[in-house]
């Protein structure tokens, strides 16, 4: 009997017989065509040509916007993180009873499970238009994001140096302090730093639903058809949003 | 650089009076452990893996809960308390460590200052604002162990050696009227941990505290202690002095003799 030394992978490969399927299913039912494909490329082209060139005209409404969402941005990742401290301490099994261990993270999914855009919408009806709406939402979307993070990472601690602290008679405060904080301190902060560059995003786009920020002017200036202008409010996120990637880059190597 | 006892008597610190521990109902680690643990010296207790030694020692610090029977320090029963009466008793023992259980990413002063945990105000310990006597008896205790110029640096920058030196300076900081020390030598190699024992026994001896150690290391056990103690499956089967252990004595506590 000759042995086979690389049997076949028969679930890998139905699997994926069954995932090309359903693409080229899902293409025929959307009417994804190579002809329709060409026809939107063409209009892309038009809608293009009139975004250049950019116009920066109304820089004074552009600042205006970028500076709002930057506040946005700013204030619900404040927000967020105080929040997510207790809230992440309390999800993470190692350390939290399992009573309240379980309530903790089924609160933190439901905070994720909505997408922040869903839930500016929610809290634009509930609190009126404007960038409170903003920042409430962002806020829910940073506490899904980041308390979820920290428990985690205080799950991933080592006991054994809790346990040390713990023998030497300290509080449940003092081993808090001196057994957990050091050891996800540092990833702590990386953690905050990239939700404020996820929320600087995220905040660009909320005002598209009413709740504050450049978003709103982006689409005010979608449906006027100032192609220019809308040209100039995206070179103006995506420079902001390089800025930030650079910055916290640099904020994180150092903390390595 | 003078630990306190609580208790100046010659009679025992400790007596363990029909001490279980079962971590699954029905299968005992410990099987009723009756002990008295004198106020002086070093008392090994030594026994195969997995026979309940680590178990023993961290139900006295109630690191473990015990499933029945007293733990008696003074007349207080360790076994019976809960929180801050459990944490001032906790302060009162010190702990070293088979793997050191160092914070790492704490500096080497700041881990021997951890030993004061149980006595200073939370917010002195968040702000690293402790007492002078406190910063000046850490300093004494880093020299002592002979790391006089490691108080800043990280633990984690140490070697095993150094590390279970900053352990024990750690523990001798709570001014313990015991100590307990877990394997202290078993992640170390021949020669540091003959030096790490040294070191335990004599800055123990000095501040007069009593010590209760597990160990592997049968060699050891006889050269530093006063008093062995032999585990097997959860019971004691020998207790005496290091010149009575006998290899009769090992085989039972150890099975076998072909290593012998």
């Amino acid at each position: 009997m000759t042995r086979n030394p690389f049997p076949a992978n028969w679930p890998l490969r139905i699997g994926g017989l069954i995932g090309l399927t359903y693409i080229i299913y899902a293409s025929a039912q959307l009417g994804i065509t190579g002809e329709r494909l060409l026809h939107g490329f063409g209009e892309a082209q038009r809608f293009l040509a009139r975004m250049f060139p950019p116009n920066f005209e109304r820089w004074g409404l552009l600042v205006e916007g970028m500076l709002e969402s930057l506040q946005i941005a700013v204030l619900s990742t404040a927000i967020g993180i105080v929040l997510s401290l207790p809230l992440g301490l309390m999800a993470a099994r190692n350390l939290s009873p399992v009573w309240l261990a379980a309530p903790t993270r089924g609160f933190i999914a439901v905070c994720r499970s909505l997408h922040y855009v869903i839930v500016a919408i929610i809290f634009v009806k509930a609190l009126g238009f404007g960038a409170l709406a903003g920042v409430a939402a962002l806020t829910v979307a940073s506490i899904g994001f980041i308390a979820k993070l920290f428990a985690e990472a205080i799950e991933e601690i080592s006991m054994k140096q809790v346990e040390a602290v713990r023998a030497s008679g300290a509080s449940p405060a003092g081993v808090l302090i001196y057994g957990v904080v050091p050891q996800v301190a540092s990833r702590f902060i990386g953690f905050c730093i990239y939700l404020l560059d996820s929320n600087l995003r995220n905040s660009t786009l909320v005002g598209i639903v009413g709740a504050g920020g450049i978003g709103g002017t982006l689409f005010a200036a979608f449906k006027r058809f100032d192609y220019d202008f809308v040209c100039a409010i995206l070179i103006a996120i995506i420079a902001l949003i390089f800025l930030a990637e650079v910055i916290s880059g640099r904020i994180r190597a150092a903390l390595r | 650089m003078s630990a306190t006892p609580i208790l100046k008597s010659s009679g025992p610190i400790l007596r363990i009076e029909g001490l279980e521990k079962s971590y699954t109902p029905g299968k005992p680690v410990l099987r009723g452990i009756n002990l008295e643990i004198g106020a002086q010296g070093i008392t090994a207790i030594i026994g195969p893996s997995g026979t309940g030694k680590s178990t023993l020692l961290r139900c006295i610090n109630r690191l473990v809960e015990p499933t029945a029977g007293a733990i008696l320090m003074g007349e207080e029963d360790l076994a019976k308390l809960r929180g801050a009466a459990l944490r001032q008793a906790r302060r009162r023992i010190g702990m070293v460590f088979q793997e050191y259980n160092l914070v790492e990413r704490l500096t080497v002063m700041e881990n021997v200052l951890t030993g004061r945990l149980g006595y200073v105000p939370l917010w002195r310990a968040w702000l690293r604002k402790y007492p002078q006597d406190d910063i000046d008896r850490a300093f004494a205790l880093l020299d002592a162990v002979g790391l006089p110029e490691q108080a800043t640096r990280r633990a984690d920058a140490l070697s095993g050696g150094q590390r279970q030196r900053v352990g024990i300076a750690r523990a001798l900081m709570q001014s313990p009227a015991l100590l307990l020390a877990d394997e202290p030598t078993s992640s170390l190699d021949p020669k540091t941990a003959v030096e790490v024992m040294e070191l335990m026994a004599r800055l123990t001896g000095e501040a007069g505290v009593p010590v209760i150690v597990n160990i592997h290391n049968v060699d050891l056990a006889k050269r530093f202690a006063i008093r062995i103690i032999g585990m097997t499956g959860g019971a004691v089967v020998f207790d005496g002095p290091p010149e009575a252990l006998e290899s009769h004595h090992l085989r039972e506590i150890y099975g076998g003799e072909d290593w012998l």
